[in-house]
């Protein structure tokens, strides 16, 4: 009789205690790692709002408070861990950094990545790791276009689209343009976004003329000789995708003599500055937020849920790398959500995620996503650029217009370079 | 005759020892493994700067070799589609070579700062060339994929043989060097160092000297650089930039310039320095490291090997 | 047309600029015989400095042209308290190692300083654009220049007398050139070296302090502005010879208007055209074009 109680005593005490175990496995939070940039010239203009982005992200996933669709907490229920590194340092350094979080600090998915070289780099140590890797930012196209990946999604638009989309809003808006300048940072970033638009905008109008492209080292801080030579010139429009300490000194340098002014100026990423009151815009200045991001998004219950935790906790506005940070980090829930649902309820492992999130259609405080390229690795979107024009001290947009992805992407199978060559068929 | 054989024996015997324990160490601390390769593949660039600091001479162009050697073993397999890692590190490390052959003609008739400021020049041209070149992705560079080795492997080795594979060459690049440090063409180094002149009433040629030291320590960079280029998988312009050479200036002195060893002792500290600065403190990193650096400076000027040979001529006394 | 002036106008304001950034490093070189990497960071700070004083002073909506005297006292005060405190806490235990050492040192200090301006200031942009626009412009014909401009150039003419002035003509000025001449015999003459070591380095990071500070109004005051800096500082004192004022001079003004032309007649070039430039300086004439040739020490 004690034995048989022994027994049953025994077998209930080891059924409660892996009842216990499963529950704990439940609760075991979901370690993510998030790399951006936190020192540095891209910290304040990129890595700063993204990380912030996470900061609100992080605090209302876990409370339960984002709304519709992504109500649970967490991912499906389960808490979130953030741990935050910094992109600086190099791609060597970074490709050490990703190994360590994976192997010693244990994460289970990584998400970041500002800066094209580091997720060139990153990709195929994700594949080698077997690590779900979620690119926020970078904009090189080529993370899908030379080669596929796995582990590794996309869930914003590359960088294509800024370009192209900046070459037919300035067509758009001054279709008598005869000549164009330009003025960019001299490494890969600003070297493709010139390539990108100026090959764009001969497409659209083949009989444009050049009158000076300007580029600068990355970092030079005095673009007095750069001012003038783009002034003497005399373009019709000027093409930039100068960012952070850079833009800021172009723009301090150029306000006193006018250059702006005379010069409508296209920023690709300008809406990075828009947030700065000691930084002034001029009028005209056509400005880009890489996406319907920012000031662009489109009104819906996440954009607004999202503008108001974002200022309740970091006390400003949230940027456009905050909002491509956002939809991340959403669309890893999303897809997440998904394969526990097709999991039939139970926490997915990291292949069931990968094909929840192939060809995924979810929405962000942007807009609706797709994973539409990259054979469902990488996502599209619409671009929006907007005129800058200060009404009562307070700046503003006006003519916003927002260019389709299919009109601004190249399609599944294209290059970008070869697409834009070929006369941006869509 | 019979004292250098045995010095000789002596050599290969302490190289052998520390690759094995080297090849120990990476595979029982797996996750370790990958800071240890890079290391080991910048101390070879750290070695060849060993060389040059022996006669006197600071260059911050070992980064351009680096650079090279990364950038001829991914083109080579881009372009010529040799997989093999042999024929990729040999084609790394006589590219280089020939580089610094060529320029160590015209840099091997400066002294000092003059010969510093060169070579900075130099490797930052080579980065102004890259950065503008698209053909080999400008400053996002291209990734590499990994090597095979003759029939085995099936065209793609494994991260432990890699690591393995590395550690061999360096144990064997060691040996190389401290042969070389033996020889009375290595042994002239300090000596020009001390007195160029007097060097040369000798009857030695101190240009000539330093022609060789400079187009060996560039084979070495170029070396490192194929290896590089393996274990991190990804190369850019960033290798030509003049931090890194002056990364692998720090190693050097980190190390010491005593042998052979000293600047492998140099990196592996380097990067766990790193490493566990960018973990712990990640918004003072550059604190610690320049910190280290000064405390060295100040405690330890002949660099980490000098306390390996206080501590292996205390055991010898001690018994 | 409108090019040929423009660059030359171009060039000579930024020569000034390079001349400002640079003095300060050759001075130091010349007397202590240091290649004083950690100057990029002096630069910063003086920046940061100045960038805090203007931005108290401008939010206090105090008269704004008082902002010039502050950016002058920012370089000063900041450049003498960072110089005093570096060159006798740090570097003076490292005068008796050679030059490689000397040069790792002040490398070691430059990456201390670039972290601690970041713990001081965090990693957001400073702008205080204000004093920039404040003075006016000038123009030819459809180009227009801020008068600032004549500030920077004043103050890099006015440095370069200044120092000539002192070094010529002063007493202290005199037995600074023998400092600088012959170290030893310096010392066997029983001139107190330690203490114009020291002078020395905080007149150099006041120089450098002072270029932040009279630069901060024209860009956005963010880390990292002194990297490049320093580049720039050694190309154009490597052209004109380390230590010769007169080639720090000419220096900035060869850099200052290769890149220029450059800029308005071949921008593709510019990247490299510096190092390419020292480069070729530098074999034809290694000591740079100014310095005296010096005879080697058997």
């Amino acid at each position: 009789m004690s034995h048989q109680i022994k027994v049953i005593s025994a077998a209930v005490a080891v059924a409660l205690f892996a009842l216990g175990s499963t529950a704990q496995a439940d609760e075991k939070p979901i370690k993510v790692g998030i790399v951006t940039f936190m020192s540095g010239a891209a910290a304040g203009p990129f890595g700063v709002p993204a990380r912030h982005g996470a900061e609100v992200l992080f605090e209302e996933l876990n409370a339960g408070k984002v709304p519709a669709p992504y109500d649970s907490v967490g991912f499906g229920g389960t808490p979130l861990e953030f741990v935050y590194i910094d992109e600086s340092g190099g791609t060597s350094q970074q490709v050490t950094e990703f190994r360590n979080m994976v192997d010693r600090a244990g994460v289970d998915m990584v998400i970041g990545y500002t800066s094209s070289g580091n997720c060139l780099a990153i990709a195929p140590v994700a594949e080698e790791l077997k690590t779900l890797t979620m690119l926020y930012d970078c904009g090189t196209p080529r993370i899908f276009e030379d080669d596929t990946h796995h582990y590794v999604f996309r869930p914003v638009a590359h960088g294509t689209m800024d370009n192209v989309g900046a070459a037919m809003y300035a067509v758009d808006q001054k279709p008598n343009l005869e000549t164009y300048a330009g003025i960019n940072q001299n490494y890969a970033w600003g070297q493709d976004s010139w390539r990108d638009f100026e090959g764009a905008l001969k497409q659209l109008k083949p009989d444009v003329k050049l009158t000076t492209s300007q580029m600068p080292k990355l970092g030079a801080g005095q673009y007095n000789a750069e001012i003038s030579a783009i002034m003497a010139s005399n373009p019709d429009i000027l093409h930039s995708s100068f960012y952070g300490g850079d833009l800021e000194g172009l723009i301090v340098q150029a306000q006193p003599r006018g250059m702006m002014e005379h010069v409508p100026t296209i920023l690709t990423t300008g809406e990075t500055i828009t947030h700065d009151n000691k930084i002034k815009i001029p009028d005209g200045t056509i400005i880009g937020a890489r996406g319907p991001h920012g000031v662009f998004a489109p009104d819906s219950e996440l954009n607004t849920w999202f503008r108001n935790a974002y200022r309740d906790q970091i006390k400003g506005d949230p940027w456009y790398p905050s909002y491509k940070m956002a939809q991340t980090i959403l669309g890893t829930k999303a897809a997440y959500e998904k394969a526990k649902a097709d999991n039939g309820g139970k926490a997915p492992n990291t292949e069931q995620i990968i094909a929840a999130f192939k060809g995924l259609t979810f929405v962000s405080p942007s807009g609706e996503v797709k994973m539409a390229l990259g054979n469902g690795h990488q996502a599209v979107q619409e671009v929006v650029y907007g005129t800058a024009k200060n009404v009562d001290g307070k700046l503003t947009f006006e003519h916003v217009k927002r260019y389709p992805s299919e009109v601004v992407t190249p399609p599944e199978g294209v290059k970008s370079e070869d697409w834009i060559k070929n006369g941006m068929k869509h | 005759m019979k004292v250098s054989s045995m010095l000789r024996q002596q050599h290969a015997l302490i190289a052998l020892l520390a690759t094995l324990v080297l090849i120990a160490l990476g595979i029982g601390l797996s996750s370790w493994q990958f800071v240890v390769v890079v290391a080991l593949a910048k101390g070879l660039a750290a070695l060849g700067l060993v060389l040059l600091l022996r006669c006197g001479l600071v260059s911050f162009g070992q980064g351009l070799y680096y650079c090279a050697g990364a950038y001829a073993v991914g083109m080579a397999m881009s372009y010529l589609g040799i997989r093999d890692l042999v024929p990729l590190l040999l084609l790394a490390t006589v590219s280089a070579a020939l580089i610094a052959a060529l320029l160590g003609v015209l840099l091997s008739r400066y002294r000092d700062i003059f010969f510093a400021i060169l070579t900075l020049a130099f490797t930052m041209i080579l980065y102004g060339l890259l950065i503008r070149n698209p053909v080999l992705g400008g400053s996002d560079g291209f990734n590499v994929l990994s090597p095979g080795f003759f029939l085995l492997a099936d065209g793609a080795l494994s991260r432990r043989t890699m690591f393995i594979i590395t550690a061999v060459v360096v144990g064997v690049s060691i040996w190389a060097v401290q042969r070389y440090l033996a020889t009375p063409m290595g042994r002239l180094g300090p000596a020009m160092k001390d007195n160029e002149i007097r060097v040369e009433y000798l009857g030695a040629s101190a240009r000539r000297n330093i022609f060789w030291n400079y187009t060996l320590a560039g084979a070495l960079a170029g070396l490192g650089g194929g290896l590089t280029s393996f274990s991190i998988g990804h190369i850019d312009p960033d290798l030509a930039f003049w931090t890194t050479s002056g990364e692998f200036l720090f190693i050097a002195i980190l190390g010491g310039t005593r042998n052979a060893y000293a600047p492998f002792l140099g990196a592996i500290a380097l990067e766990l320095i790193r490493s566990l600065a960018f973990q712990y403190v990640p918004n003072a990193w550059q604190i610690v490291i320049g910190v280290s650096m000064l405390v060295i400076i100040i405690f330890l000027p002949g660099g980490l090997i000098s306390i390996a040979r206080l501590w292996l001529r205390s055991s010898a006394r001690g018994g | 047309m409108l090019m040929l002036p423009a660059a030359m106008i171009d060039g000579i304001m930024y020569a000034a600029w390079l001349f400002l950034v640079a003095v300060g490093l050759t001075l130091i070189y010349g007397v202590m015989k240091i290649l004083n990497l950690a100057h990029g960071a002096f630069y910063t700070l003086g920046a940061y400095v100045a960038a805090t004083f203007v931005g108290f002073w401008l939010a206090g909506d105090y008269n704004p042209y008082y902002s010039y005297l502050l950016l002058l006292l920012a370089g000063v005060i900041g450049g003498l308290i960072l110089g005093v405190v570096v060159e006798r806490g740090i570097l003076r235990r490292f005068y008796k190692e050679d030059q490689v050492v000397l040069l790792l040192v002040t490398y070691a200090i430059f990456l201390i300083l670039e972290d601690v301006v970041k713990m001081i200031w965090g990693v957001e942009p400073y702008i205080i654009s204000q004093p920039y626009g404040l003075l006016g412009s000038f123009n030819i014909g459809l180009l227009y220049y801020p008068n600032y401009n004549f500030v920077i150039l004043g103050a890099a003419i006015l440095s370069g007398v200044g120092l000539a002035l002192f070094l010529k003509f002063t007493r202290p000025g005199k037995l600074l050139r023998v400092v600088i001449h012959d170290r030893e015999i310096s010392m066997a003459l029983g001139i107190n070296v330690q203490r114009y070591f020291l002078v020395t380095f905080v007149a150099g990071s006041i120089l450098a302090a002072l270029g932040g500070a009279l630069t901060a109004p024209t860009i956005s005051v963010a880390p990292e502005i002194g990297v490049e800096v320093i580049v720039l500082a050694f190309a154009v004192i490597v052209i004109g010879g380390l230590g010769s004022l007169p080639g720090a001079a000419l220096g900035a003004l060869i850099v200052g208007l290769v890149r220029s032309f450059a800029v308005h007649y071949f921008p593709e070039v510019e990247l490299f055209s510096i190092y390419a430039v020292m480069a070729v300086v530098l074999i034809v004439r290694p000591m740079g074009l100014f310095a005296a040739a010096e005879p080697r020490k058997i």
